[in-house]
């Protein structure tokens, strides 16, 4: 292996040092490196894993688990074109194949120069102003096919990033409806100050009264995971706030922490408040890098204002600071175990549950892990009380949702409804033309078709984390289902086997099919393959994985049944195909040199 | 007959276990067969391989995480449960290159035990023919990944019983892979013994100690002899591990 460079060290250095050497920063540690060399080569990792006391095997895991580290230099512009289903319907395909063709370059070749290379990274959020990319974790949005040449020609004479052109980098809230979260006034302080003078136990009680129910899916009730972390034994409580935004189609979290970040820092503050808890940490998903900045800022306004710190308020005791770390393009931390173990400073793998964070989270510790728009919701409840707040809503399902509305629709961006909103309203509201289906809450979540559109966004009956993504007449719902299979074939954490390898042999599937080589068999396989992942995965990430495309095998067969041969069966292998190699040798191309493998009857 | 506050029941069988067992473990105790293959007695359970998947009061669980509890009503040994482990080992093969017969574990095997237990006949799935590396730089073992399944066995046995931590499950999704701890990431450079409990864990053929492959003529090795299921491991303690977060 090749030795440090001297200057190499240094920096390594000074980067360890600015994190105090602890094992614990290990992926903010590797960000950095990332960040001002291009790459984490081999030399680097043995050099922290020995700085930290670390098995380097144990530095290489991280960097080979997260997308965003390389052990290759990517070129000195890593350019990643955002490829959910959104961008798709705004061109970004195209977009993407002109680059390509403009540097003269496949997919994730670096170019010789070693100036760039060009490839594809899961929705990175900005569904509402697609297509997008990311230029060294900087978020590029509205892309055109100019906008393309022009930055094919800033990376050509090697612009520095930041002296492209800032509108390049503009990301717009897009609030197209707000209610008591977008819309109200808000005074700094205001929501943390009710809560003591509440005092811990009746804050509580308030938040049982409220029924205020976690927004970044499941739906579990947040008095009582705090009521939990409040009683659970141990050294040190900790509250985490998962802003590691990865569903595809959502970004409502982007906009709260780019407009209201006071709003989810009080939430927090008031959620260590009622937990007892001294450190917390907000967990940044790596797409939301260009955040970084003006967080790290708002924190330290905060510190000034005595929001955060010793003695909070005034209040003796109440000591409570705020960390931010970045994630590093992995949608599986997303799950809160995984994000634990991120945070920890190790790959993102769900744990075993039980135990729960909330008795053994953050370092074995009690740990809260809040969705940022249910903090933000604290802040109501705080403020109001829960009774006040619960009016809002349906009985279930209190308060108010918001919705990151994208695809096929005239006026995308954010919607707060009162839960309890019909389908159809949103459809109306946001310019939906005569739309066939509706994906809620993601690639995990569920995809209506036009008879359920009278169904209600609830945990009773739609449960949603807030992506709603529309699909208009022309869309082919079999290819919307098979973007999502290959998300999750690229996003499984690869621990437990029907994930890793399941959703791998799914994705196939739906390229045969695609491909034209489908039949009725496939179709069978799928369905059997969906329930032995559902019914086997370690988290929720497999259980949720064959889920658009069993719902758009039932919803809409004729996207599927198009492409299908008639015959039962065909075989994956093809012989023709594996004679090209030979082919190629010996020169041939004659009809001697093919083989014939259609079965289809005469 | 039984301490009824110790005791579950497994396929309508009763099954009495010590308070801290896993519902795998009590199941060893009381010779029930549970495929597995990422569990083992002597270490922390992990829960990845999903083969000793059962249905506990109708939910889906891990028997080799899930605490064994009073009145719990477990099944196991079901059409439907075996039909889901067959699948799961078919992965298993397409998703590495097991070419049994060319294997010089072939009947010493887990993996292969297990298909036959399972009535695997064909690997079903498309093969993947991942290219995956062979290394044999080390004097006394032979690490060939083509056969790994990411039991991730071998890194608890050298982190947790040799204390050396020669491995690491490292990349994600498909991409997963066992990386060797040392400068040139060559096993020959690590400092592994064929005396360590990592080099002879392995359930599949993937660590293998060097030069006595054959010492023991295949049709007379251990699944050669008996099925896997009627060679059920006794736990040899008792690992109440359900207060222990899962290796990382």
């Amino acid at each position: 292996m090749s030795e440090l460079s001297a200057p190499g060290a240094q920096t390594l250095d000074a980067i360890l040092t600015a994190y105090g050497h602890s094992p614990t920063q290990l992926v903010q540690i590797l960000r950095e490196v990332q960040g001002a060399q291009h790459h984490i080569p081999p030399a680097a990792q043995a050099h922290i894993a020995s700085a930290l006391g670390l098995p380097i095997g144990q530095v290489q895991a991280v960097v080979a688990f997260y997308a965003f580290f390389h052990e290759q230099p990517m070129g000195r512009y890593r350019v990643l074109f955002s490829d959910n289903i959104t961008d798709r319907m705004l061109g970004s395909q195209a977009l993407f194949e002109h680059m390509l063709g403009r540097l003269k370059l496949r997919a994730d070749e670096v170019s010789a120069d070693g100036a760039v290379s060009v490839g594809l990274a899961s929705c990175t959020g900005m569904c509402d102003q697609g297509p997008a990319m990311l230029v060294n974790n900087r978020a590029i949005t509205r892309l055109t096919p100019r906008r393309v040449d022009e930055i094919c020609e800033l990376i050509r004479s090697a612009v520095p990033l930041a002296d492209w052109p800032s509108y390049y980098f503009k990301v717009e809230d897009n609030i197209r409806r707000a209610d008591v979260l977008l819309g109200a006034q808000w005074v700094p302080g205001e929501a943390l100050r009710a809560a003591i003078a509440r005092g811990p136990t009746g804050l509580l009680s308030e938040m049982k009264v409220s029924n205020l129910r976690g927004r970044g899916g499941a739906g579990f009730t947040t008095a009582v995971k705090w009521e939990a972390a409040r009683v659970a034994e141990g050294s040190a409580r900790y509250v985490v706030c998962n802003a590691d935004e990865g569903e595809p189609g959502t970004f409502k979290d982007r906009v709260l922490l780019q407009s209201f970040a006071g709003h989810v820092f009080e939430g927090m503050t008031i959620a260590a408040y009622a937990i007892g808890a001294q450190r917390g940490f907000l967990y940044l998903r790596g797409e939301y890098t260009y955040l970084l900045p003006a967080l790290q800022a708002h924190l330290a306004g905060l510190r000034h204002s005595r929001l955060l710190g010793a003695s909070i308020c005034g209040v003796p005791g109440f000591d409570f600071d705020i960390e931010i770390h970045v994630g590093a393009g992995a949608y599986v931390c997303g799950e809160e175990t995984a994000l634990i173990e991120s945070l920890e400073g190790k790959p993102g793998r769900p744990r075993i549950r039980p135990p729960f964070p909330v008795t053994h989270g953050y370092l074995g510790q009690p740990t809260v892990v809040n969705n940022v728009e249910t903090l933000c919701k604290v802040l109501e409840i705080a403020t109001h009380g829960g009774a006040h707040y619960a009016g809002l809503g349906t009985k279930q399902s209190t308060g108010t949702k918001i919705l990151s509305v994208a695809g096929d629709v005239e006026r995308p961006g954010l919607y707060e409804y009162p839960f309890g909103v019909r389908i159809n309203q949103v459809l109306e509201d946001c310019g939906a033309r005569n739309p066939q289906a509706v994906q809620i809450s993601g690639a995990a979540g569920m995809c209506l078709s036009a008879r359920e559109f009278g169904r209600r966004i609830s945990f009773e009956d739609v449960p949603t984390a807030g992506s709603f993504m529309v699909f208009g007449p022309q869309r082919d719902m079999f290819e919307v289902a098979r973007n999502f299979a290959h998300f999750f074939a690229h996003e499984s954490c690869g621990f437990c086997t029907p994930c890793r390898v399941g959703t791998t042999v799914v994705a196939n599937i739906m390229d045969k099919i695609a491909n034209g080589h489908g039949t009725q068999y496939e179709m069978n396989e799928l369905g059997h393959l969906a329930d032995v992942i559902k019914g086997s995965a370690h988290c929720g990430l497999g259980t949720a994985a064959c889920n658009a495309v069993v719902e758009t095998v039932e919803k809409f067969r004729p996207a599927y049944e198009q492409r299908l041969k008639r015959m039962d069966f065909e075989p994956a292998f093809d012989l023709d195909a594996a004679l090209a190699p030979t082919r190629a040798l010996s020169g041939r191309d004659d009809a001697g040199a093919h083989l014939a493998q259609d079965m289809e009857p005469h | 007959m039984r301490d009824i506050a110790h005791c579950m029941s497994i396929d309508g069988e009763p099954v009495p276990f010590v308070p801290g067992q896993t519902v795998l473990q009590a199941a060893q105790a009381a010779g029930v067969f549970i495929p597995h293959l990422c569990a083992h007695p002597e270490f922390t359970p992990h829960g990845s391989c999903k083969l000793c998947t059962v249905k506990v009061n109708g939910r889906a669980g891990s028997a080799c995480t899930l605490q064994a509890l009073p009145g719990l009503e477990v099944q196991s040994n079901t059409p439907e449960l075996n039909s889901r482990r067959r699948v799961l080992l078919q992965m298993l093969f397409v998703e590495g290159h097991h070419f049994c017969p060319g294997c010089e574990k072939s009947g010493n095997c887990q993996l292969q035990a297990l298909a036959y237990e399972m009535e695997m006949l064909t690997p079903h799935f498309a093969h993947f023919y991942p290219n995956r590396a062979v290394d044999g730089s080390h004097p006394d073992v032979l690490l060939d990944m083509n056969r790994c399944v990411m039991c991730e066995l071998c890194v608890r046995a050298s982190r947790d019983v040799d204390g050396k931590n020669v491995f690491a499950l490292a990349g994600r999704g498909m991409a997963s892979h066992i990386v060797v701890n040392s400068p040139s990431g060559k096993l020959g450079d690590s400092d592994l013994a064929v005396t360590d409990r990592a080099a002879s864990i392995c359930p599949v053929g993937a660590i293998l100690p060097k030069r006595v492959g054959f010492a023991v003529p295949i049709g007379q090795r251990q699944y050669d002899l008996h099925p896997i299921s009627a060679q059920v491991e006794q736990a040899v303690s008792t690992l109440a591990q359900g207060d222990k977060e899962p290796a990382a």
